[in-house]
């Protein structure tokens, strides 16, 4: 039982880093009508500007915001640059110019920091464990990670809802046209707009270095999830991307975790352990299916 | 209807993303040997690839550009750890690049998909990481040459080390992929006592949070893992950050413990014990000037992957130089390859009857180098002239 709770944690923190590339993307896809599958490459970045800062000596926080400003401001100069002339374009235009993007930054990591991983250590005061659940203490700076998440989540809500961007934003969703024609900036919000997502996948990077390599092609893993949560989230939608996060988070771990074991009941060791674990990991794309199936347009529907 | 586009943009996305990315990079000489490298340049586990191809460049410039006397015209090309694409760009080497040899692959999954094909159609394919099982029995091919082990080797040290030294309930961790199902089989081979629970995770998985979970909780007295590349090093780092590193020992292969991974895990990988043909510290004349040699050339310490890449191409030299530079005395060359008439960097290295090397495997062990940044340090000899479980099987 103290080992499910465990399990569970380990699915929430898992959610909520999905969360954090989630919102952003979710934000970008819903309101800009912008497919950026170089979306990961800005967790890449974010991930490498960070560990660097942090082994220059910068400290953790200093390291942390290096990296969340490197992503956004090359989330920005690729909108400025780049996704510009994308808007009106094909859905497909949009796919190949940001998949060279993947390309283009891979290569680029490749070329600056070289092949080889590099590593980045949590900060001294989380490096520890703490015992939350009695007999499993648990990493702390995984800890800090799922409070990172609620803490950019109740941020998210507060900017979507409470503020005048917010309502921009809202508006935007629901109807481009009619923004622009009341006189609100577009182009400026889209630019804002694409750096903020751009920052929060920066986060969601330097938040995972610690206990990932810090690797070229490090977001596309991530990136694919990304796409699957906000698929099933409800495209555009802020509450769809925390409650497909969070459903993919646990749904992946305890999934690795329970399914070789029910598979044993009735399979032999040697292929449960295999089929199981193959099993395990079609399981998000098995729960993205049913959940189409029901709700074509994802749990949380925007616009039309 | 938006929605509905967005979806149908969103597969073609995904069915781009995991698609695949080849860069190809290449080489000119006039009239020399062409040798075909499919290799993993790219993606987490890229260093590998390039490790391996950094070794096998070291050997032709070590001899002005030549093996055995001839020219050679070396044709990279990035596999992107994916077998279909890798089966397309060993098709295109074949038949309109004309390759004399093929060699490269790192990964097991890759090479199934490729190697039985190609040596079926005559092509000679020399092996510097891949040794599937698969390969190494019934199925072994006159044409198909492992110049790096086969798959069990490594880990049945570890299995043999971790026996003796009095381990009764080990844990065991391994991608699920043809190498995974070999890293265990080979350790369980040499290992006799209880066994904990046997766990197989995806290829390329990144977090381990749950697995660290459920092995705390089955309370093993060892963990064996094999991982190799950003696996390792994610899992090395979440194992340290769970606070087992002093609870529970950690052993693996060498491929859970090469120099780049050991380096990006830092401390936490500091005492792992992992088993290897091969160790930087090894006490013989070609290992030295090797290790000398590369730190020179590309100012970073050589990996197991370096090593095997150096030696497949002094082995295909001494292969070349045998024919005198004739690719098309095909017998005489398979007859050279298997005489394996070169200096290992490994010491002890020659054929068995499969075409697998026969060779000694060691412990090592994580230290902090004091040069800066970490590395691995001789601590004995587990097996001398190890001959692979397969070689019986195999009717060459």
């Amino acid at each position: 039982m103290l080992l499910f709770l465990e399990q569970l944690l380990n699915g929430l923190q898992f959610g909520v880093t999905l969360l954090l590339m989630a919102s952003g993307l979710t934000l970008i896809f819903g309101i800009m009508n912008l497919i950026n599958l170089a979306h990961g490459s800005l967790f890449m970045v974010g991930a490498y500007v960070g560990a660097t800062a942090i082994a220059h000596g910068s400290g953790f926080f200093l390291g942390l915001l290096a990296g969340v400003a490197a992503a956004a401001l090359t989330g920005m100069v690729m909108e400025f640059v780049i996704m510009r002339r994308l808007y009106r374009r094909d859905h497909l235009d949009q796919v190949l110019a940001t998949f060279g993007l993947i390309l283009f930054f891979n290569e680029m990591v490749s070329i600056i920091w070289g092949r080889q991983p590099i590593a980045m250590d949590p900060p001294a005061f989380l490096s520890g464990t703490v015992e939350i659940i009695p007999g499993a203490p648990y990493p702390a700076f995984r800890l800090a990670v799922i409070a990172t998440g609620i803490l950019v989540t109740g941020f998210l809500y507060f900017l979507v809802m409470k503020t005048r961007i917010g309502m921009w934003i809202r508006a935007g969703a629901s109807n481009r046209e009619m923004i622009g024609a009341l006189g609100v900036n577009i182009s400026l919000l889209y630019t804002l707009l694409f750096g903020f997502g751009a920052a929060l996948a920066g986060l969601a990077g330097v938040m995972a270095a610690p206990f990932s390599a810090v690797q070229s092609g490090m977001g596309e893993n991530i990136l694919i999830l990304t796409f699957v949560v906000i698929v099933i989230g409800g495209i555009g939608s802020i509450r769809g991307a925390v409650a497909g996060a969070l459903l993919i988070g646990l749904t992946d771990t305890l999934g690795r975790v329970y399914i070789p074991d029910l598979m044993r009941l009735w399979l032999p060791p040697s292929v449960a352990d295999g089929a199981g674990a193959s099993l395990a990991s079609m399981m998000i794309y098995i729960l993205m299916a049913v959940a189409l199936a029901f709700r074509p347009r994802g749990l949380f529907q925007t616009h039309g | 209807m938006l929605a509905k586009r967005k979806k149908a943009a969103l597969l073609g996305a995904a069915a781009l993303l995991m698609g695949t990315c080849a860069a190809g990079i290449s080489a000119q000489a006039a009239e020399p040997v062409k040798i075909g490298m499919i290799t993993t340049l790219s993606t987490g586990a890229g260093y590998l690839g390039d490790d391996m191809r950094k070794g096998f460049e070291l050997a032709i410039s070590e001899h002005d550009g030549k093996l055995g006397g001839a020219d050679i015209d070396l044709i990279v090309e990035d596999d992107g750890l994916k077998p279909e694409s890798a089966r397309q760009i060993a098709t295109r080497m074949m038949e309109s690049e004309h390759v004399d040899l093929m060699t490269g692959i790192i990964f097991s999954n890759v090479a199934m998909a490729v190697v039985p094909k190609v040596v079926r159609d005559g092509m000679i394919y020399i092996s510097t990481n891949a040794g599937p099982s698969a390969l190494a029995g019934a199925k072994c091919n006159a044409n198909y040459f492992n110049a790096a082990y086969q798959n069990d080797n490594i880990h049945e040290a570890m299995g043999q080390y971790v026996q003796d030294q009095g381990f009764k309930k080990v844990y065991l961790l391994a991608p699920n992929y043809p190498a995974g199902k070999d890293a265990l089989a080979g350790f369980k081979r040499y290992y006799k006592g209880d066994i904990a629970d046997e766990v197989y995770t995806k290829l390329g998985q990144t977090d381990y949070a749950a697995e660290i979970a459920s092995l705390r909780a089955a309370k093993p007295d060892a963990v064996f893992f094999f991982y190799p590349g950003g696996m390792g090093i994610n899992f090395i780092k979440q194992y340290a950050q769970a606070g087992l590193k002093d609870e529970i020992p950690l052993f693996g292969p060498a491929f859970s413990a090469d120099e780049h991974l050991v380096d990006a895990v830092g401390e936490a990988a500091v005492g792992m014990k992992n088993t290897s043909h091969w160790s930087p510290d090894m006490d013989n004349a070609a290992s030295k000037k090797f290790v000398a040699g590369y730190f020179a050339k590309y100012g970073a310490k050589p990996s197991l992957y370096s090593v095997q890449g150096y030696d497949a191409a002094n082995l295909i030299g001494s292969a070349i130089s045998a024919v005198g530079g004739d690719m098309s005395k095909k017998d005489d060359f398979r007859a050279a390859l298997k005489k394996a008439d070169f200096s290992s960097v490994r010491g002890n290295f020659k054929f068995g009857n499969n075409n697998h090397p026969i060779q000694d495997f060691y412990v090592r062990e994580v230290v902090a180098d004091p040069d800066g940044g970490y590395t691995n340090k001789l601590v004995g000899k587990v097996f001398s002239n190890h001959v692979d479980a397969y070689a019986s099987e195999c009717k060459m």
